[in-house]
């Protein structure tokens, strides 16, 4: 995974219900780098972070990896990309470690980093517990445990510290940080400082506020 | 394929961890069935010329309801994005759904169907024929229900829509099961028939996965 | 670039203004002619009497219910493949005139039905195959209906008007089949032996007057769709244009 990955977008539009919810963006991120999303309410972090996922497709401009549009090649852009969106998709009757090995296999991955993905999150001990009797701050970080499960270069995280304490704060810090020591890209839509002062920043709709 | 396997999997362990739906389900077909001989009457000789439209008819519907939830829930957690942003295609994650719709609800249709059967006096010939035409014939109700599960995700009305979209298209699959069943009881070769009706289900297999995939894509947006 | 991509399709508002009066002209004339014809002129049936005259309404009907379900599928596949917005606004201002064609159909079918068969209903393989395809275009229009974003109405109805198009031959085949199985022979067949040229020509006079009657209502409901379209947007981009208060 190390090397000399890039992520960028040209030119980018979003339509929604035809409604234009940004236009002219532009972003480039390297390698190891981490873009975080800022912007009011209906800016359009979330469709930006869709539209990076391929779950949207652009209504202008393209959005490029390694300088190839994603869209020509929808498959590969999905095998390296992991996105964790606003919900949990938490099934209340499947245990913690049931979603994790469901998730790896479902990304076609060995289901061997469980174990390391319940630790990062300090999950472990809840590991056996079915879905419907954690709390919401247990729900968030078993969704984010999802992307130490079925690695992929790209982490796509909207609002990811939504419902965590401190202490899951901090542990998500870190697997950001080690995600990206290994060459891995994260884009982020968040209010919080995340540690890394090489951070990008995006504000949306500025346009708007001018 | 191993994802495709994994999500059966997945499905099959929820549904038997929420026995109660599938319960639900085949006290409906039960219950439904039940009713006919209080519209048209008890007597034997009519409820035997009519069981084996009564026992499909209410095996549809029964497999109606189920396929309700079939995508909707999947899009009410969030699950979708992660089915539709999986590297596996989502044809074939889709079409693992069906197969898991039709495990965990059209096999215990079928298991309990001749219960039913031998309430409304299906004559004693008819029913090997009926089996034949459940196990033939629900993977493509399963397949055109999919489809409409899929296309109506988060429509307004989503269940009265469901059955709009799909009971026109099962309208073949009826008419061969309910025809391979008369012939049998005939004395007649009910296999033109079940050919026929199996055909239709390879049929439903062949366009259902794209259908679906890309209703799922659309609902994804 | 497409971001007012209903507030100017300037390309078929001109080709429409361009075809409206003589698709109008020539409806009004064929459906005139055709009807004089049909119900004046055109001499009774030997067998069927006066009632033959239902025919100039029915069967014209029952082939626009198909012609028009063929244009959807079209306006289906060019919505999904190309992602046209015209042929998202097609699909939705075409289906009720199909829907209306087909229950014309099966209206003038029943009365047609009650003089020759004795009933209004009879479960013919033609009638119950029209019956289906009504459910269909019921699908459709609740389908294509049944969302708050017009676009994915459009798309999610284009993907059944596709897997319809696929369906309705082997719906067709099914229910003949079932037909004869279930009544042998005993409805008589309206193709009976070669129609006569005074009969023909009204037909086919009633069968262009639809046609032409069909291209003018999906002219104006294109036209009223891209409007209202139109409109919402403008409002969108008024409420944009001014300050957040």
């Amino acid at each position: 995974m190390i090397g000399r990955a890039s992520f960028e977008a040209h030119d980018l539009a979003c339509l929604r219900g035809g409604r234009i919810v940004f236009r002219q963006l532009e972003f480039r991120v390297d390698a190891g780098g981490l873009l975080v999303l800022r912007g009011a309410n209906g800016a359009g972090k979330s469709s930006l972070l869709r539209m990076m996922a391929g779950l949207i497709g652009p209504a202008h401009g393209a959005l490029l990896w390694n300088g190839d549009d994603i869209a020509d090649d929808p498959d590969a852009h999905r095998a390296r990309t992991s996105y964790a969106g606003h919900s949990d998709a938490l099934k209340p009757a499947l245990t913690v470690a049931e979603h994790l090995s469901f998730h790896a296999k479902l990304r076609g991955q060995a289901a061997d980093k469980i174990a390391a993905a319940l630790d990062a999150f300090a999950l472990t001990k809840f590991a056996d517990l079915p879905a419907r009797l954690l709390s919401q701050g247990q729900r968030k970080r078993v969704a984010l445990a999802r992307l130490i499960a079925a690695p992929a270069p790209l982490w796509l995280l909207d609002e990811p510290t939504n419902g965590l304490d401190a202490d899951s704060t901090a542990r998500l810090e870190t697997a950001i940080a080690a995600h990206r020591e290994t060459g891995g890209i994260v884009v982020a839509a968040t209010h919080l400082d995340f540690a890394g002062a090489d951070a990008v920043t995006l504000t949306l709709g500025e346009r708007k506020a001018a | 394929m191993n994802a495709a396997f994994a999500l059966i999997a997945r499905d099959v362990r929820l549904a038997w961890r929420h026995p109660n739906e599938i319960a639900t389900i085949l006290a409906f077909f039960v219950i439904a069935a039940s009713l006919f001989p209080f519209g048209i009457g008890p007597e034997p000789q009519i409820l035997a010329r009519v069981a084996i439209g009564i026992v499909w008819v209410t095996a549809l519907l029964a497999c109606l309801m189920s396929l309700d939830r079939l995508f909707q829930a999947e899009v009410e957690d969030g699950s979708l994005d992660l089915l539709v942003t999986a590297p596996a295609p989502l044809e074939l994650l889709a079409l693992a759904k069906v197969v898991a719709q039709w495990i965990t609800t059209a096999l215990p249709l079928i298991v309990i169907s001749p219960i039913v059967a031998t309430m409304l006096h299906l004559p004693a010939d008819g029913y090997a024929t009926l089996l034949l035409t459940l196990v033939l014939g629900t993977p493509g109700l399963s397949l055109f229900g999919g489809i409409g599960a899929a296309l109506s995700v988060n429509a307004r009305r989503g269940g009265a829509l469901l059955a709009l979209i799909v009971l026109p298209l099962t309208v073949p699959i009826l008419i061969f099961a309910v025809a391979a069943v008369d012939a049998a009881i005939a004395g007649l070769s009910p296999r033109p028939h079940l050919f026929l009706l199996a055909g239709l289900s390879v049929f439903a297999l062949t366009i259902a996965p794209f259908a679906m995939a890309a209703s799922l894509r659309q609902a994804a947006e | 670039m497409n971001w007012h991509r209903f507030a100017s399709p300037s390309n078929f508002k001109r080709l429409s203004a361009r075809i409206f009066p003589w698709a109008a002209g020539g409806a009004a004339l064929c459906l005139g002619c055709g009807l004089y014809q049909a119900l004046l002129v055109s001499p009774p049936d030997y067998q069927q009497g006066q009632s033959v005259r239902i025919m100039y309404i029915h069967v014209p009907a029952a082939w626009m219910a198909m012609f028009v379900y063929a244009n959807l599928a079209l306006a289906g596949a060019a919505t999904l493949v190309w992602r046209h917005p015209l042929a998202e606004v097609a699909g939705r201002a075409m289906a009720p005139i199909g829907a209306a064609f087909t229950f014309l159909c099966l209206a003038t079918g029943s009365l047609w039905g009650k003089p020759m068969w004795g009933t209004w209903w009879e479960w013919d393989a033609r009638l119950t195959s029209v019956l289906i395809l009504f459910f269909v275009y019921l699908a459709y229009m609740a389908l294509n209906n049944a969302f708050d974003d017009a676009t994915r109405g459009a798309r999610a109805s284009a993907v059944l008007a596709l897997v319809g198009a696929v369906n309705l031959p082997i719906i067709k085949f099914s229910v003949d089949w079932w037909n004869t199985l279930h009544q042998p022979a005993s409805v008589m067949r309206l193709d009976g032996p070669a129609i006569h040229p005074s009969m023909l020509w009204p037909l086919l006079a009633m069968g262009v007057g639809y046609t032409l009657l069909f291209v003018v209502l999906a002219l104006v409901r294109i036209q009223a769709e891209l409007i209202e379209r139109r409109l919402g947007a403008l409002v969108q981009a008024r409420l944009s244009a001014e300050p957040a208060a």
